[in-house]
């Protein structure tokens, strides 16, 4: 080889076959590029457009959510229809049952999840790894299962029908995701400011609330959100642990076979409209829980 | 007033990785310390041991002749600089450099006028309002550096605080860091494995091996005297050359046989007269020569290194390998044979079986 090398011209040939080479690695990418931004629109249409009907239609007038064909772009935009839900019977009672639920089961499931998110994050201590996994497991049991004797001894304990008992209920689903999301948030506030401040007259309890929880805080509001948006949409542990007392989505759940279509679509709009914006509020948050963390 | 007094210090980790291993060590008041060795000697663990950020198993840590061995750090009266620099991003450089003094409740006026000396001797006077995001690697290190030295702390705990900058940065904040500790005449430990870094800044080097200190010196006293193989061949640039050899006995003299040529012994070795030892020898103590001479070793060029001040030789005397500082304009050339003339007075021998110095004066 070193032979024949030394033979040739000192300027370096374009070999044709390095050329078709490149031109057909380039056009692969481009394809496999292609492909891939075609299945990414598909996916968001499927989940957007159906979005996007009930949208306009809970803005549009009344007689016009049984136009057919249907119009892509609304002619005329009214509160109509959202005013005859809102202005249902039970509505704005259940609404305000929704945002009380949601409230105590942020609370709750904030002071419950987050130490034990702190402690996952910080210390290494027995049995941990399998903490994590139980944690989750949890999630596994089916709430049908859960709810029936969950009911009963709610109707015992005297809180059956009120609040409290879907709060309760709603803690305890949200409580894993609580726990696994405050604890990669306290992962990313790095161990060494804890440190530093307990060098510089911090107790740790200061040294939490000095340095950790302000880092911290950002993360823990989005963890919130999403507890709120799990409670908010909840609806199977809702419809058995309540009569009187519906939250939003047991409500609507209830009343869906005798309500009039324009009802439908704008309580799906009211029920939509709250998870996707803190979902996108939050979208950096839960990237960081599914292993992608940023910084 | 505040000296450090180590006794038996031992640190498990996992119930049996002896990480610290019944360490004994008095730091003087004043006194600037580097504890130095490679990664996972323990010098790390031992200084969090008296920062109060670990709990040692066996032994006892005292500061100013007050046993604070169970204290947590902030009854110990110290500062610590951490290698991440450990800078609070949620706040500005003032309030960083601040925080320490407002745990302790001190008057406001009192505060500013602090943090701004403070500043002043690192030169962050102009960043006060910055946050940390919006300052370089070099001035988020001045600002660990100002929050630890404004609590004018008895003892000041440095950890790696250099081993985060690029070279050049690292040079000159060595220089500066050498200064303002020198001012403020606290008693310093430092942990570092860059054996220049622990030369330049230490008044005395404790060099770490799988958490016992190997040997406590002067910066000279360790590079000239080192206390076995392994501190010979850690400290330095390039290490000490290591020699097998064997005692042999001529004329009533004490000799010392590299392969079939033969080393001459300047006295006793300590008691030794036949069997194997280990000669250790600095790459500037041995004279290289282009012709044979007195006393001198035969030996063959290797590599040729030119490091500009210098030219760094790889040698063979038999099948052992060393290195030459030699002078730029010595002729070397690889596979040409040369001879070397190591100073006598700078020998040092090691028993072969235990790496430990033997005392030959």
């Amino acid at each position: 080889m070193t032979s024949i090398a030394r033979d040739l011209p000192a300027a370096p040939r374009v070999d044709r076959e390095a050329v078709a080479a490149r031109q057909a690695r380039a056009r692969r990418r481009m394809l496999g590029r292609g492909l891939l931004y075609a299945a990414a629109v598909l996916l968001a249409l499927w989940v957007l457009f159906p979005i996007y009907l009930i949208t306009i239609t809970a803005f549009s007038p009344r007689d016009a959510v049984y136009d057919y064909p249907k119009q892509l772009i609304p002619g005329t935009l009214s509160a109509e229809t959202m005013r005859f839900f809102v202005d249902a019977e039970g509505v704005l009672g259940a609404l305000w049952n929704s945002v009380l639920v949601a409230v105590v089961t942020l609370i709750f499931s904030t002071l419950i999840g987050a130490p034990a998110g702190y402690a996952l994050a910080r210390f290494a201590f027995r049995g941990r790894d399998a903490f994590r996994l139980i944690v989750l497991s949890t999630r596994a049991f089916p709430i049908v299962i859960l709810s029936i004797p969950l009911a009963v001894s709610f109707i015992e304990w005297g809180i059956y029908d009120t609040i409290w008992s879907v709060a309760l209920m709603h803690t305890a689903l949200a409580l894993p995701f609580t726990v696994l999301i405050t604890s990669s948030i306290f992962i990313s506030v790095p161990r060494d400011l804890e440190e530093a401040a307990l060098t510089l007259g911090c107790t740790p309890a200061t040294a939490f609330v000095k340095v950790v929880l302000p880092l911290a805080l950002p993360g823990l509001a989005a963890a919130s959100i999403f507890t709120f948006v799990l409670s908010w949409n909840e609806v199977f542990a809702a419809v058995i642990l309540t009569l009187r007392e519906r939250t939003l989505p047991a409500l609507v759940l209830a009343a869906l076979n005798q309500s009039p279509v324009p009802f439908r679509l704008a309580a799906g709009w009211f029920m939509l409209a709250p998870s996707l914006i803190f979902i996108f509020v939050i979208r950096r948050y839960l990237l960081g829980l599914w292993g992608r963390v940023s910084r | 007033m505040a000296e450090i007094r180590l006794q038996g210090i031992t640190k498990i980790f996992d119930k049996k990785v002896r990480a610290v291993d019944e360490v004994d060590l008095t730091i003087a008041d004043r006194e600037f310390m580097v504890l130095l060795g490679p990664s996972g000697c323990g010098k790390t663990t031992l200084m969090r041991m008296i920062a109060g950020l670990e709990y040692p198993e066996h032994g006892r840590v005292s500061i100013g002749n007050r046993d604070v061995t169970d204290l947590p750090p902030r009854r110990r009266d110290i500062s610590m600089v951490f290698q991440s620099y450990a800078v609070f991003p949620h706040l500005t450089v003032f309030d960083n450099v601040a925080f320490g003094l407002r745990m302790k409740n001190i008057a406001k006026a009192e505060i500013k006028r602090r943090v701004e000396g403070a500043a002043e001797l690192v030169q962050l006077g102009p960043y006060l309002e910055r946050y940390p995001a919006q300052l370089s690697g070099g001035q988020r290190q001045r600002v660990a550096v100002a929050r630890a030295i404004v609590m004018e702390p008895a003892v000041l705990l440095m950890d790696e605080p250099l081993s985060n900058l690029d070279a050049l940065l690292r040079l000159n904040f060595r220089a500066e860091l050498k200064r303002l500790v020198g001012e403020l005449k606290t008693t310093t430990i430092y942990v570092t494995h860059d054996q220049v870094e622990a030369m330049s800044l230490g008044d005395r080097i404790a060099v770490m091996r799988e958490g016992r200190i190997v040997q406590c010196g002067t910066p000279m006293e360790i590079y000239d005297r080192p206390a076995n193989r392994f501190v010979g061949g850690f400290i330095g640039s390039p290490p000490m050359n290591f020699l097998s050899g064997r005692i042999e006995r001529s004329n009533g003299h004490l000799q010392v046989g590299l392969g079939d040529q033969m080393l001459t012994v300047p006295a006793t070795l300590g008691g030794r007269t036949a069997g194997e030892v280990l000669v250790g020898i600095r790459a500037e103590n041995i004279e290289a020569e282009a012709a044979p001479a007195e006393g001198a070793i035969a030996a063959r060029t290797e590599v040729v290194e030119p490091l500009g001040s210098h030219l760094l030789v790889t040698a063979a005397v038999g099948d052992q390998k060393l290195k030459i500082q030699a002078r730029t304009d010595f002729p070397a050339r690889p596979d040409a044979p040369l001879w070397l003339r190591p100073e006598p007075d700078k020998l040092r021998w090691f028993d072969p079986e235990s790496g430990q110095e033997i005392d030959a004066r």
